[in-house]
Parts: C-alpha cells; structure tokens; sequence
C-alpha cells in the first residue's frame, strides 16, 4: 500500500477545512525538493503559481464556496498538455520555450475542480517511447529502482506518482503510454475509451489513437480524475456525447457475476513467466471474488504491433509537419524558408521522433498508401471485430500490461524494434479505441511492481473500474498477509 | 509486400518530411526502417479484400459548430512566442518556389 | 499570338476556388473576414499550434449543401482528408480538404447560350494565409523576407471543379460569369473575382478539330478577371498549337499567367513532385448532410439563372438568348410583374435590355413600369419620350404619366381634344362637308389643324378617330 495519502482524503480534509491546500502542496514540493533531483520527474515545477493556487483554494474554503471535488489536490501534468502561459515542450528541443496561448481542456477541468497543478512531467519526447529515454532534457527514473526505466511515455506523471510527489498526475497514452509506465511504476494508470476524455490541447502524437488519462495511487482516486477530466468537449469533433461514466459509484459492486476472459494471444511468447504467474493470480482472485474467469483467444492482437506501427507514425508525420520554424518553438536560420524548415527540424527533433515521421511519411507516400496504411486500417476494423466477439461472452478481459517489469536505462535502445514490443499488450486498444486500464498487482521475481491490464470494450468502464477495485483490494490483502 | 526499403527511398522521404541526414544517418535508418516494415510483412498476408478500413474509432457523424464568432487570439501573445515577428506577422527568409 | 481556329479546337476544364460567406472560418471560430489588421482573425487552430483541433462550421456544410443543389450536383457521405505540404503560408503544414469522398458529384452548369458544361465535384477545404514579399520590388524570387499573416488561413473554400467541356475562351468566360451568378443568387459567395474571393485555376489544352483523344494539358494560376481568363486561355492555346506545329511537345506542367505582359510563365519547378500523402483526417468525423436535410435546403432555393431566363423566356415569347442579360441584371421578376399589369411583353423585355442598365432599375414599381409600357404601346409616347420618361422614373421612383407631363409629353385630355376638333369642323364646314362625302385627302387638314393648336401633343390616331365618330 502506498505510503502517501490519496486524492480523495486530501480533497475530502481540505473541503471540511481540516487541512489548508498550501499545507498539502508543501507537504509535496518538500517530497519534490528532496527526492526530484534523482527522478527526474519534472521538467519544470511550477511552484510559484502552485502556491498561488492553492491560497485560492484555502480562501474559497474559508469563504464558504465549494472548491471542487479535487480541492487542493496537487495533479502534475504530462508537458505535452497544453498550460497557458506556462511552457510545454513535449521533451523537444523544437518547442523548448513555447509558451501555448491556451489551457487545455483537462487542465481547464482539474483546475475548476480545485486541483493544484505542481508542474510539468518528463515525456519520451512527443510521447513516442516506452522508457522515457528519449526525452531530449534526459531520462526519468524508477522510483522504485533508479538504475531501472520508468516506462513511457509518460514516465514522468507514473514516476512523480509513485515517488509521491503528487498523488494524481495526467498522461497520454497512444499505445500503452499510460498504461505501461503504470505498471513498471506500481501505480494505477487508465486509458479511457477513445472520445470520453477531449483531446483539445493534447499535443498530438497519433490523433485516432492518443487519449488521456490519470495515473494514481488508488482506483478511486482514478476514478475520480477520469470523471472531472471526462466527458463531452465541443471543442473536440472527436469527444463522445455525454459525461464520463459513473465509475465511482460502482467501486464497491464487487465482480460477482462478472464474466473475466485471459487473453490467450497476450500470455505466451514474449511474456515474462514470473509477469504471467501475477495475472494468472490476479485471476484466481477474481475468481474468488465471484467471477467467471476463463481463457479467450484475441486472434488480431497478434497484429496490433504491425498495424501499430503503421498508423501511429503516419498520423504523427502530418501532426509533426507544424514545427517549422515559421510560427512557434525553435528555429535554425537558414538562406530559404525551405532551408530553414528542413534546418529547424533536423536540429529539434531526436532520433526516435525522425524515425517515426519518416516511417510515417513513406508508408503513406504515393504507391504504397494501399499496402501499408490501408491495410493496417482494416487491420484495426478486424483489432474491432475479435474483441467485440470476446466481448459478447466476457465483459472484461485481463492480460499482462508490460511483458516485463521495469528494464534498465540502454537495455532496450540499440534496436528500435526490442522496444516497440514493449507495447504488445496495451496496443491493441488503441487500434480497437477501447478502454484499458493497469492496475498494480504484486511484485515479478525481481521484487519490481508488476501491472495487470483490465481491458473493456468502448463505453465499458463501469465493469472495468469494477475488477480493477477488487483487483487492488486483493492486492492489498496479499501484501498485507506477506 | 513490397521491396525492402532502400537508401533511396529514406532519402527521397527525409526529404519529403524537411530532415536532413548524414550518409551514416541514412544507412541506419534504413536498416531500422526496413526492420520494422518487415515485421508488418505479417499483416501483408491476411486476406482483407472484405474488410472495411477504420479510419477513426467513434461511431459518430455530422459534428458540428454553430457559425458564431468566439474570442480571438491575442496577437501579442502569439507573436512573442514566434521565432521572428515584424509588424504584427511572422517573418521567414525568402521563399523558394510557389505553393503546390 | 493567335491561331487558325478553324483547324485547332481549344479543350478547357477549370476549377473555381469560392470563399463561402461564413461569420467565422471553416473549423474554427476566428472571423471570415477579408482584410483586417494582420493575424487579428486567429485561433489556435488558425496557427495551427500545438493541440489544437479543428470542429467543423455547420453554415460552411449548408452553403455547400446549396451550392451543390443549384449545380444539380448529387450531394454524399463525405470524409476529410489531410494533403501534406510544406509551405510557410499553410500553419498545419498540411491542408484539410476533400479528397476521394467529395461533399458533392456530378453536376452540371447551363450557360446562357444553352450549352450543359459537367460538375465533376464540390469539395470543402480550408484557404491558405498570405505572404507578403518583402524587397526586391515585392516579386517572391527576389525578395529579402517574407511576412505572412494568416487571417484568411482556414476561410472556408468550395472547390468547384468542371469538367473539360468548354471548347472556347468566350465559353471559359460564359461559365464563370454563369457559376458567379449561380453562388450569388444562394448566397455562396460575394462573387468577387477581383478581391480573390473567388479564383480560377483553368486546364488548357488543344487538339486538332476532329480528333477525339485529349492533348497534354497545362494549368494555368493567377487568373483574376473574367478578362484576364479570355486572354490567358487564348495566349496558353497559341503557344500549344505554335509548340505542335514545330513539331515539339506540350509538357504538363502548371504555369502563371502574367497579367502584365499578357503571357503564361512556367512556374520555377517545385522542390519535389507531387505526393501529398492524403490519408483520412483522424480529427473530424464524417460528413453525411442526408435526405432530410437536403430536400430542406432544395426547398428553400432561389430560382436559379437557367430557370429564371426559361420562364422569362417562355412567359414573353422572347427568344431564350435575348432574356440573358435581362436575367443577369436581376430584372426577370420586374418584368414578369409589368407583363402581369398588361404590359406588352415584347416591349417590357426590349426595355429592360436596352434601357435599364442603371443598377437602381430593379426597384422600379412594376406597375409604373407597365403604365409607361402600356403608354408606349398606346400611342401616348413615342419610343424615344418612352426611353427619357424610363430613365426619370429610374432616378426619380416617380410615375410615368407624372414625368411624361412634367416633361411636355402629355396626351391630350380627350374632352379637350373633343373640343378642339369640334371648334375646328364648325370653323370649316366646307372642308367638313368633303371629309363627310369621304374625301380622304382632306382628313391631313384636321389632323393638322389639331396638331397645330395642341402643340403637337395630340396623337394622330386619336384625332382620326374622333373624326370618323363625328361623321357618324
């Protein structure tokens, strides 16, 4: 169990004025003060308007108004989302300095929920990564191992999470980078069904495949967040009707009657032994817990990864095309304006941002649209079709959420493709524009958290919170009884 | 599928994205990209002839916004932020070529 | 540069870029307006900064919806595309348009002349913003820097592309002067050439009369006036047909047209060839405006060009090709309501040709207009006081017979002309006695005698037939 205390008794002291939010956000910059400079959570801690915040909060509280569901909570915030006035580099040397004009609508959301956002989290940079290395402004680390990776994309919200430096962060996640560094952090992190969170303000990475979510300590305190941050955006052509679902009332229903489906495709090959044993355990408490758990086979997930990486990078060779130098973020200066795009960009970008927007830009280049990305969008209409048929006997499925605990730094960076199937098991929603959710089960055989993956279909986030709390429950009382 | 990737093709692409590569850049990337691409060969073998391609996963149609103006952007604030700005727009070097 | 006509036939197909009368831009909320201080008409969006998304502008969907209709086009399920391009004027660095699902398809335009020019298709895309050349006297090859300002960045666009069925310049012309008047009269477009709310991208090529394959053809930009298009369409078919005929080839390519020096400029070669990469846009969803909609917006048309000049046409007995500009100058309905006081219809059209070029001509009051039509016809005007009484009312909104007096051309009041002509018979009753006895030559003496004594205002006819009713 977590040594820090959770969103909801913070929110909950601080609205019945037990505790000010200036002594809760201070209670946390210590914790940063002390322990940041070896994570490497944050690229920027905005103390300064933290403090300012939370007195707003203390003086609405004593003034009788309501200071939101998340009074006084400290949230950080991944730096690809948008904060007005506030700089938001996606980990790029290209936006480094760039101050955007405009909050997005997450962040708008938890700032009218009372939240206090303590600053901006270290990314793989534009999210593409699954460690965290490829942060132009250097690597987080492990909070529960600093020789060890944090996952990614969003390392910086798992690791400033676990590392208690706040109790509730933001992540994206295209393919897992919420997921993922969830799991390799021990924390809980969520993927919502494409559409229930607005993306406006999001940098985006992979447009039809990027959704936001919130990594926390516990399953209600993510609940909690997916609710304020959720829910129908105008500004978002993409944001489903309606607000997020109720998932907080149902976290005490239980899982009986529930009907749980192993994914066959995602426990064999790849995966490590002592990470299969963990959710095979987390099955048996399910079952335990008046489930019905049995294996199902997925058969298109076997091909998330190519489709992945087909879709993925195409989107983000046209979403990447803006950094040119002409309007924001850096520039090279060059004889022409041509010169000076192709100047700006080869010196703003990394490696792994390159490698994606040329993979991208030549799978959708004339002559092969038709073998590569057409053909991955129909891969992700049959991702749909196998999961919607498990679904009609199951109402959640479970699989591992990385196939391995947390790796060290350079362990999986000379190949690019040793990475990339890092994502095996968390892509296939993505594709399928799902919900998924990570949930901290356990430790693997080298004493590291391990993650279960609770998988739902679209909309089907009651059923999957539901598992997830029973699931933390267990947890809980196995390393209660170790 | 196709032919494995060649330098050529990387080349002709950086070009195509505004990335400029060294000789060493471009016979890595190449292996790189041609690793991945041929890890895709598997998908290249299904039979999808009657399979309708996903192009975005929300079931909705006709999202619209009302033709009502909202609040500008400040134009100061934008042009701080730009890498060079000259009376009120942003300024480039010159500009080779027409636009497509 | 000219050629033999009779041996060469000219094939063009253009495409015309209207910006759609919107308040506010095609997906997002900065203002549609043109001019304006520099970057004051922007949104994230319209930067494209990071983050931002695009929601689409339902009145844009509904012009289109109208535009689409009125060229009898077939109005779909359509899907955004993204066209990737560098270019410092596009903030996105890629454009969102319309690719293999346009908004509308297969049309067709009627010109006045009768000829039926195809619609390929309608799509919606965003515009571009400007730059501006900054030395070397402002030409973009010379110039020292550039300035771009991007408040017509993302101003909703329908791209209306005909198809090559136009086989002259003064067809060229036609169609865009008819297209024009067709998104007027819906209320697509201001129609105005000259300020770029609309521009024409023409497709020119030749091939020898006879032969039914279609030559290479080139593309011509710039072209800012109905003017310009005649004579950059003749200039760019001289120089295929001169190419040809010296044996060489005309190469595709897209030139410039040069408004200055009167030719087409092949355009310094892009930085690579054409691969936009279009690939389905992840941020909107599709567009399916459906039945319901559809017939809504068909109901609510105007009456278009083709069919105001039919009905015109029809309704008078004129001929079709003489009620063109009778249409165009808006006056068919003005017309049409004289005709329904009982004006005659030949004379009604033949004024509003010839005499109401004035653009206040379509307030007159129809039934001021058919009096002085009916006053014409009547005999109590002659053609050319008709015309000068016209012009008056134009000016003035006053009624023919006021101005027509005012003026001197008043018809005699017909108890005075009854007194006039009998104090003339009991002045002369030999004269009287021998137009009696059926003298004809004697009926030139009274109708002279009245002449004279009303000042030449009485009208012939009217003083003979008193004379005949006198004679009894």
């Amino acid at each position: 169990m977590s040594p820090f205390s959770d969103a909801l008794s913070i929110a909950a002291s601080v609205r019945r004025g037990e505790r000010s939010a200036t002594e809760v956000l201070e209670e946390h910059l210590g914790r940063i003060a002390e322990r940041e400079p070896e994570i490497h959570a944050f690229n920027l801690v905005t103390d300064g308007p933290a403090r300012a915040t939370a007195a707003a909060v203390d003086a609405a509280v004593a003034a009788g108004e309501d200071p939101g569901p998340l009074a006084g909570v400290p949230v950080a915030i991944k730096d690809n989302l948008c904060t007005r006035g506030v700089p938001t580099t996606c980990s790029s040397r290209i936006l480094e300095g760039w101050r955007p004009p405009y909050d997005a609508t997450v962040v708008q959301r938890l700032a009218a929920a009372g939240a206090v956002a303590v600053g901006k989290t270290n990314l793989d940079e534009f999210a593409m990564g699954s460690s965290t290395e490829n942060s132009a402004f250097g690597p987080t680390r492990n909070p529960h191992d600093t020789s060890r990776v944090p996952g990614g994309s969003s390392g910086g919200s798992a690791a400033a999470v676990a590392a208690g430096f706040a109790p509730v962060s933001l992540g994206s996640d295209t393919g897992g980078s919420i997921r993922q560094p969830a799991a390799l952090c021990g924390v809980v992190g969520v993927k919502p069904t494409y559409g229930l969170v607005s993306r406006l303000g999001l940098v985006a990475f992979g447009s039809s495949l990027d959704q936001v979510g919130p990594f926390a300590h516990t399953v209600a305190d993510a609940a909690l967040v997916c609710e304020v941050v959720g829910g129908h955006d105008p500004g978002d052509s993409t944001s489903l009707p309606g607000a997020f679902p109720s998932v907080s009332e149902h976290l005490s229903d239980g899982v009986a009657g529930l009907r749980v489906g192993i994914v066959t495709e995602l426990m064999g090959e790849g995966v490590a032994p002592d990470v299969a044993a963990r959710v095979r355990a987390a099955a048996d408490a399910l079952a335990g817990a008046g489930a019905t758990v049995e294996e199902v086979s997925v058969p298109a997930v076997t091909f998330g990864l190519s489709a992945y990486y087909l879709v993925a990078p195409a989107e983000a060779s046209s979403n990447l095309a803006r950094y040119d130098g002409v309007r924001f973020g850096n520039r090279v200066d060059a004889a022409t304006t041509g010169e000076m795009m192709t100047a700006t960009r080869t010196a703003g970008f990394g490696d792994e941002v390159k490698r994606r927007i040329m993979l991208g830009t030549f799978v959708l280049s004339a002559g092969y649209y038709d073998a590569f990305y057409g053909t991955a969008l129909k891969v992700r209409t049959l991702m749909r079709q196998d999961f919607d048929t498990a679904y009609e006997s199951y109402d959640v499925l479970l699989s591992p959420t990385s196939p391995t605990t947390a790796f060290a730094f350079g362990a999986k960076t000379a190949d690019p493709m040793t990475m990339y199937l890092n994502d095996i098991c968390t892509i296939p929603t993505n594709l399928a524009g799902h919900a998924a959710m990570s949930v901290p089960f356990g430790t693997g055989d080298d004493g590291l958290p391990v993650g279960v993956q609770v998988l739902a279909p679209a909309l089907g986030e009651v059923p999957m919170f539901r598992t997830a709390a029973v699931l933390e429950a267990a947890a809980h009382a196995e390393g209660g009884a170790a | 599928m196709a032919e494995r990737i060649t330098t050529d093709d990387v080349a002709k692409v950086a070009h195509l994205a505004r990335l400029a590569l060294t000789p060493d850049e471009l016979e890595t990337f190449t292996g790189q990209l041609a690793e991945i691409l041929e890890h895709a060969e598997d998908i290249a073998a299904l039979d999808l002839a009657a399979v309708e391609p996903m192009a975005r996963p929300v079931p909705l149609v006709n999202v619209f916004r009302a033709d009502e103006p909202g609040e500008p952007l400040d134009r100061d604030e934008v042009l701080a932020c730009a890498p060079v700005a000259e009376d009120g727009q942003f300024r480039v070097p010159p500009v080779l070529g027409e636009a497509p | 540069m000219s050629f033999d006509h009779d041996a060469w036939e000219i094939v063009v197909g253009l495409e015309v870029h209207t910006e759609l009368l919107t308040r506010t831009k095609l997906f997002s909320s900065a203002i549609n307006e043109f001019g304006g201080e520099p970057n004051t008409h922007i949104d994230p969006l319209t930067l494209g900064l990071p983050g931002s998304l695009p929601v689409l502008n339902e009145q844009a969907v509904e012009l289109a919806v109208r535009v689409g209709l009125a060229l009898n086009c077939t109005v779909q399920r359509s899907v955004f595309a993204r066209k990737n391009y560098f270019y410092p004027d596009l903030p996105k660095d890629y454009q969102i348009s319309q690719f293999d699902l346009p908004i509308c398809a297969e049309g067709s335009l009627e010109l006045p002349n009768g000829k039926v020019v195809g619609i390929e298709r309608a799509h919606l895309e965003e515009d571009t913003g400007k730059s501006t050349h900054v030395g070397g006297g402002g030409r973009i090859h010379d110039a020292q820097h550039s300035l771009v300002d991007y408040n017509r960045a993302g101003v909703p666009l329908l791209e209306i592309v005909g198809k090559p069925d136009l086989r002259s310049a003064e067809d060229a012309r036609a169609y865009v002067a008819e297209l024009r008047s067709v998104l007027v009269a819906v209320g697509a477009s201001d129609g105005k050439l000259e300020e770029g709310s609309m521009r024409v991208d023409c497709n020119v090529s030749v091939r020898r009369r006879g032969d039914t394959e279609l030559g290479t053809r080139c593309e011509i930009k710039n072209v800012n006036s109905l003017r310009s298009l005649g004579r950059a369409i003749e200039y760019e078919a001289a120089r295929q047909v001169d190419l040809i005929e010296a044996g060489e080839r005309v190469r595709q390519q897209t030139r410039h047209w040069n408004e200055d020096d009167g030719r087409t400029h092949t355009l310094r070669s892009k930085e690579e060839a054409d691969d936009y990469r279009y690939f389905p846009e992840p941020d909107l969803v599709e567009v399916d405006p459906g039945p319901e909609w559809v017939e809504r917006v068909r109901a609510a048309l105007p009456m278009l060009p083709a069919a105001r000049r039919h009905r015109l046409s029809q309704e008078t007995g004129v001929p079709l090709e003489r009620v063109a500009l009778v249409v165009e100058r808006g006056l068919d309905d003005l017309c049409l309501a004289a005709v329904g006081h009982g004006a005659d219809p030949e004379r009604t059209v033949t004024h509003a040709e010839h005499n109401l070029s004035d653009a206040r001509a379509g307030e007159l009051d129809p039934a001021h207009f058919a009096a002085l039509v009916t006053m014409e016809t009547g005999g109590e005007l002659t053609a050319t006081q008709a015309k000068t009484v016209l012009a008056e009312m134009v000016e003035t909104g006053g009624a023919p017979a006021e101005i027509a007096a005012a003026k001197g051309f008043e018809a005699m009041d017909s108890g005075e002309l009854e007194g006039i002509v009998d104090g003339l018979i009991a002045a002369h009753p030999d004269e009287w006695q021998r137009y009696c006895e059926g003298d004809g030559k004697i009926t030139g003496f009274f109708v002279g005698g009245v002449m004279k004594a009303t000042g030449g205002k009485a009208d012939g006819k009217a003083v003979t037939a008193l004379l005949q009713a006198r004679k009894g």
